[in-house]
């Protein structure tokens, strides 16, 4: 039980990093993004080949991986972001099933359904941390990193970028024409989703020590999704406690034994219902800011 | 590649693209009036052919082929059609309707939502293993010179261009058609003229769930049954209306064929590998946003303030 729940932390944790990248791309800068799970899948893989095949170090493989994912995010963002936002959904979401396609039927690199085993543990000074039989440290570990992107996302959130991306959602021709450049922080805010994103994949890598291509599907980006709009778009401390939300609901059949009960499908059309239900009642999330001035002085002029 | 062969290809391709043109039809319409990608779509494609599927063997009785079938086969697409269309206007009403006013987000992740709910549902309700759609008459191909046809084909280009046609005429020569158009250009001007635009929309969701179940039949017929069915050929019907020119009917058609085309020529001239078959739509819309962002029949619109 202890375990359980430090698992469901562990969880959380990797989640919330994907859950945070989401929040700059849909909640910050007003792009609906469904690709997750692509940007995740590439950072496991990165991590899971390069140590696996080439004998690198955890730490050597955390820049490719961050800089690969941030790299595809660059090369989908790039035709599809100068357009109508309509459209990113559509190409993100293909673009997540090419990522899926790619490593189930690129035998030789990525050894098709069957993933990449034995990957071997994280090492902080020459100590293994195994996140099996020390799962708490495992813990503490991604808690870290949890922390440092925080920080640094509230403080992108309070600079000249963030504002501008906050504009941008607001109104695009508005924010344009006031100077900012809209592709530049659109690709930007893409590039910084993706990017932690893969570092949540090699942290996931770390975890389940194999990757598998059935773990990153459309259903996956849409779990992310639904954190970002259960605690609130456009706020990072929401977006933990969405991912933890969730998380929560993700196990709590398996946790109260209630899976011979509960239909398998349960969990997804929860997140369904969540999903629909929160638009309609709260667009704003459980933890969703209510001081936009802006939008209450426009609904005031209607 | 003989001449035989590339007309055959080129049949599989226009009936597969057939199909695409007809889901592609639902997307293009709400999309005109609403402007918001109906994620669902996929998934009502989807419940039109387990409906379909259901009713045809309740039906159908113990007979394989013959004359009544054939008519249980079309009274199961009716049915379902009926089915889709009233489940279609419930979701607009219960998911859609709410978020009129809503930021633009809002309607796109709530379609995200209904179309979870949907698919899972059905999941639980009638399994997840695939089922395959028992064929209403017999499929001997019929050969023309080296080019084979089946019935089942023939089936597909039939009621695709009846279709078509039907909907082409409905929009351009009715009263309600005009009213479509109306809401479609300006929902605000339209109301103000006296249209109701709440019955617009909801008849023109009716009018693309009963084409995406008709399309959801075709397919499974030509494929199987399975609950994430929905998914896939809905964005790459999606991608059809975009390529034709998005909230443009006689675009979706034409973009349908052209993406049929696409994949089937894909597979067999560029040996592109089947697995990786989806990927061509992806590549064709990306291009497509590249290159003519507005769709091949669209007119380029200036975004306002």
């Amino acid at each position: 039980m202890f375990n359980f729940i430090i698992l469901i932390f562990i969880y959380t944790a990797i989640y919330s990093l994907l859950a945070m990248g989401q929040n700059v791309i849909t909640g910050y800068t007003g792009m609906l993004s469904l690709c997750q799970a692509g940007f995740f899948a590439i950072g496991s893989y990165a991590t899971a080949l390069l140590s696996v095949k080439c004998g690198w170090n955890f730490w050597a493989t955390l820049p490719v991986s961050i800089g690969l994912s941030a790299l595809f995010g660059l090369i989908i963002g790039l035709p599809t972001l100068r357009l109508k936002g309509d459209y990113l959904c559509i190409a993100t979401l293909g673009f997540g099933e090419i990522v899926r396609n790619i490593l189930i039927n690129w035998m030789s690199l990525t050894n098709g359904p069957n993933g990449v085993q034995r990957i071997p543990m994280v090492k902080i000074f020459g100590f293994a941390i195994n996140p099996r039989s020390r799962n708490w440290q495992y813990l503490i570990f991604c808690a870290i990193w949890v922390l440092v992107c925080y920080l640094l996302f509230e403080r992108l959130a309070r600079s000249r970028m963030g504002r501008a991306m906050e504009a941008i959602r607001e109104d695009e021709i508005a924010a344009a024409s006031n100077g900012i450049n809209v592709t530049k922080y659109k690709v930007a805010a893409f590039m910084l989703g993706a990017g932690v994103a893969g570092l949540a994949g090699s942290l996931q890598a770390e975890l389940i020590l194999s990757v598998m291509p059935s773990t990153y599907t459309f259903m996956l980006s849409v779990m992310v999704l639904c954190m970002v709009v259960l605690g609130g778009m456009g706020n990072f401390k929401a977006a933990i406690f969405g991912a933890f939300i969730i998380e929560v609901i993700d196990y709590l059949p398996k946790m109260l034994g209630l899976t011979s009960v509960l239909p398998p499908q349960f969990k997804q059309i929860l997140f369904g219902l969540i999903l629909v239900v929160m638009m309609i009642c709260r667009p704003q999330g459980i933890l969703g800011r209510q001081n936009n001035a802006l939008r209450r002085s426009r609904e005031a002029a209607k | 590649m003989s001449f035989a062969e590339f007309f055959q290809h080129f049949i599989n391709g226009v009936t597969l693209g057939g199909t695409y043109a007809l889901i592609a039809l639902g997307y293009t319409m709400v999309y005109g009036i609403l402007g918001f990608i109906n994620f669902a779509h996929g998934d009502i494609l989807m419940v039109g052919a387990y409906i379909g599927l259901f009713t045809f063997n309740a039906l159908r009785g113990s007979q394989d082929f013959g004359l009544w079938p054939t008519v249980a086969f079309f009274i199961a697409m009716v049915v379902s059609m009926v089915f889709c269309a009233c489940l279609g206007m419930l979701t607009e009403r219960i998911a859609y309707k709410p978020l009129r006013k809503a930021t633009r987000l809002a309607p796109l992740l709530s379609a995200i939502g209904v179309s979870f709910i949907l698919s899972n549902t059905a999941a639980w309700l009638w399994g997840t293993q695939s089922r395959r759609f028992p064929k209403p008459f017999e499929d001997q191909a019929i050969s023309f010179g080296g080019v084979s046809v089946t019935p089942h084909q023939i089936l597909i280009l039939v009621v695709t261009v009846i279709m078509m046609v039907a909907m082409q005429l409905y929009v351009a020569k009715t009263r309600m058609g005009k009213a479509m158009r109306a809401t479609s250009l300006d929902q605000d001007t339209a109301r103000l003229m006296g249209i109701n635009s709440d019955h617009v929309i909801s008849l023109t969701f009716a009018i693309g769930s009963a084409l995406a179940a008709c399309g959801g039949i075709l397919i499974a017929l030509d494929f199987t049954c399975y609950p994430t069915m929905g998914t896939m050929t809905g964005t790459k019907a999606f991608v059809a209306a975009v390529i034709g020119g998005i909230g443009n009917i006689p675009g979706a058609m034409l973009g349908g064929v052209i993406l049929g085309l696409l994949e089937t020529f894909g597979v067999a001239i560029l040996g592109i590998p089947t697995g990786m078959r989806d990927t061509i739509a992806f590549v064709a819309l990306i291009i497509i946003l590249l290159v003519k962002p507005e769709g091949i029949l669209g007119k380029a619109e200036k975004e306002k303030v």
